[in-house]
């Protein structure tokens, strides 16, 4: 179990304390020391002068937030149409989602970026965020999430009078909580950790989200690892403590939004 | 008419003059953002990257229709079948290990034991903290005066050139995926683990069978279908690796681009001012076909698993 974690976290802890080592102190010693000697703040400041690593972390925080907002709203619309509605053609659109899923990314983003040129979109944020904008997953994820909803309280709605829209957000919404979380952590994480897309899409410096930005980082700057550990610091911490906060919420979400084996 | 769902109210058709629960079009308004996203970024495109594979489209140039010529192409690229024979190779190492060591992990920590969330989280990090990050991170440890080396260098043993050799760059890559998905899919298997019943568990301990007989026994087939999906999982994204071996080995892929892999060769084919939009997607359309069959493999097996 210890050594489980030691493998886990570990590298972290490295990085963290080459991050705060200062530039009289050896990085390289042997043994490999731990603990920084003189800790610093230095890097973190050379870091922001050289690459507006603040920046690209904002970039990233608007496609994430972006990409929760747009997956949530078309997800659950999406899934409860084809969950509770009945109408012409529900069988065809739900074919639709499955045969999206059935597509890696991977495969199409040469279309996508061609696409985007001829929108006239590229090398901005909205085209990072538009292909994954709803995940034919998260479709699914809502669809069966619904599909599971007993139907008698709706039932007692449409008796009371209440239209689709009521029934959605006042009743169906409301009961599906920990798939929507789901749904939500996975649109977050996704997006801030995409990387062949954005790097495609992305030719501008300034538009850099986090993750084509750290690549540029460590091609420039092979040679300063405590820069680089800065920077990878930079980037993982909100993560980490985002995470921290909402694991439990996030541990029973995936629970109840898992596939059932 | 479609047969009414289960638990759907019988309705007589809307013309009777009964209540209806929504308007025609309500259906479709719902669905308007989701499929026209999908339909739009992801149907359309797949289409296009079909019909673009049969011509000779350039970033700049629409192009024209060439028939088979890029197919022919792929087939005498060495580029083609160097990056073919790292994807392959990375399923072939990856997804062992991918099924079986968050299995064990997912088994350590499924116990109510005090603590044991902690380690869960701990165990999740390196899938919350993004693979450019820890690829970067990697990167550094495995350096020639990384950490590893360091402590390689105090046990006595020489420095290794872990990003200098092209199988020992692959290798590294391999091991950080493997990393990365412990976490991963041990929450897959715990999501399962929870739905096993412990009465089985507890029949099998009255009836004398160790805890390895057990594991035999009860839990394996009581996971067999999870552990399959993990498979298909693991093996598609293993098949399309990209970012760990991107960034480990440098955009050409490593000495003379031996560690390219197909993805890898599709964004550098299709990319660029002059990306050869053509050539490029008739490779995806290779990436496409190539993992539908992956996929089948995976589940063919197990169905002979099954049978036999």
């Amino acid at each position: 179990m210890l050594a489980v974690l030691a493998v886990s976290v570990g590298p972290f802890l490295w990085q963290l304390s080459t991050s705060l080592k200062s530039t009289t102190e050896d990085i390289y010693t042997y043994p490999p020391g731990l603990l920084p000697e003189h800790p610093t703040l230095d890097n973190y400041k050379g870091v922001a002068d050289i690459v507006p690593v603040w920046d690209y972390a904002l970039n990233s925080l608007k496609v994430a937030a972006a990409n929760v907002v747009t997956n949530l709203v078309g997800a659950s619309m999406a899934g409860y149409a084809l969950a509770r509605l009945r109408f012409r053609g529900r069988k065809a659109a739900g074919l639709a989602f499955v045969a999206a899923l059935l597509v890696p990314l991977e495969s199409i983003v040469i279309a996508q970026f061609t696409m985007m040129r001829d929108l006239q979109l590229n090398n901005t944020l909205t085209a990072v965020v538009l292909p994954g904008a709803v995940g034919a997953l998260n479709v699914l994820l809502m669809r069966n999430a619904f599909a599971n909803l007993p139907y008698e309280v709706e039932e007692a709605a449409v008796i009371d009078g209440a239209n689709v829209w009521q029934r959605f957000t006042r009743i169906a919404l409301p009961s599906v909580r920990g798939t929507l979380a789901a749904v939500a952590i996975f649109a977050f994480m996704g997006a801030w950790d995409d990387f062949l897309w954005p790097l495609i899409v992305l030719s501008d410096p300034d538009r850099f989200t986090l993750t084509v930005g750290l690549n540029f980082l460590h091609g420039t700057f092979q040679q300063n690892p405590r820069l680089v550990a800065a920077g990878t610091v930079i980037a993982v911490a909100p993560l980490l403590v985002m995470f921290a906060c909402l694991q439990r919420y996030f541990f029973r979400g995936v629970g109840e939004g898992a596939v059932k084996g | 008419m479609q047969r009414a769902a289960g638990r759907t109210p019988e309705r007589r058709p809307a013309r009777a003059g009964r209540v209806r629960t929504h308007r025609a079009a309500s259906p479709w308004l719902f669905l308007l953002p989701g499929l026209g996203v999908v339909a739009a970024f992801v149907l359309y495109p797949f289409l296009s990257t079909v019909h673009k594979a049969f011509t000779d489209a350039r970033t700049l140039t629409p192009g024209t229709w060439v028939g088979l010529r890029n197919f022919r192409e792929m087939l005498d690229d060495e580029q083609f079948w160097v990056a073919l024979r790292n994807s392959v190779l990375y399923v072939v190492a990856v997804v062992p290990l991918t099924v079986l060591l968050p299995l064990l992990l997912a088994l350590l920590v499924h116990k109510k034991l005090p603590g044991v969330t902690f380690f869960r989280s701990a165990f999740y990090t390196p899938v919350v903290a993004s693979v450019v990050v820890v690829s970067l991170i990697w990167g550094w440890m495995l350096d020639d005066r990384g950490l590893v080396n360091g402590i390689l260098r105090f046990l006595g043993a020489g420095p290794v050139a872990f990003l200098g050799d092209q199988w020992l760059l692959l290798l590294s890559a391999m091991a950080l995926t493997v990393w990365r998905g412990l976490g991963y899919y041990m929450i897959i298997y715990l999501a399962a683990l929870a739905n096993v019943p412990r009465e089985l568990h507890e029949a099998a301990a009255v009836d004398g069978a160790g805890p390895l007989r057990r594991f035999a026994s009860v839990t394996v087939p009581a996971l067999r279908s999870t552990m399959v999906l993990v498979g298909a999982l693991s093996s598609v994204a293993a098949f399309k690796v990209f970012s760990e071996v991107y960034l480990l080995a440098g955009p050409t892929g490593g000495p003379a681009g031996q560690d390219t892999t197909l993805v890898m060769l599709v964004q550098r084919t299709g990319t660029g001012l002059n990306g050869r939009v053509g050539y490029a997607s008739a490779l995806s359309l290779a990436v496409f076909v190539l993992t539908l069959l992956l996929m089948l493999l995976v589940l063919r097996a197990d169905r002979k698993e099954a049978d036999g």
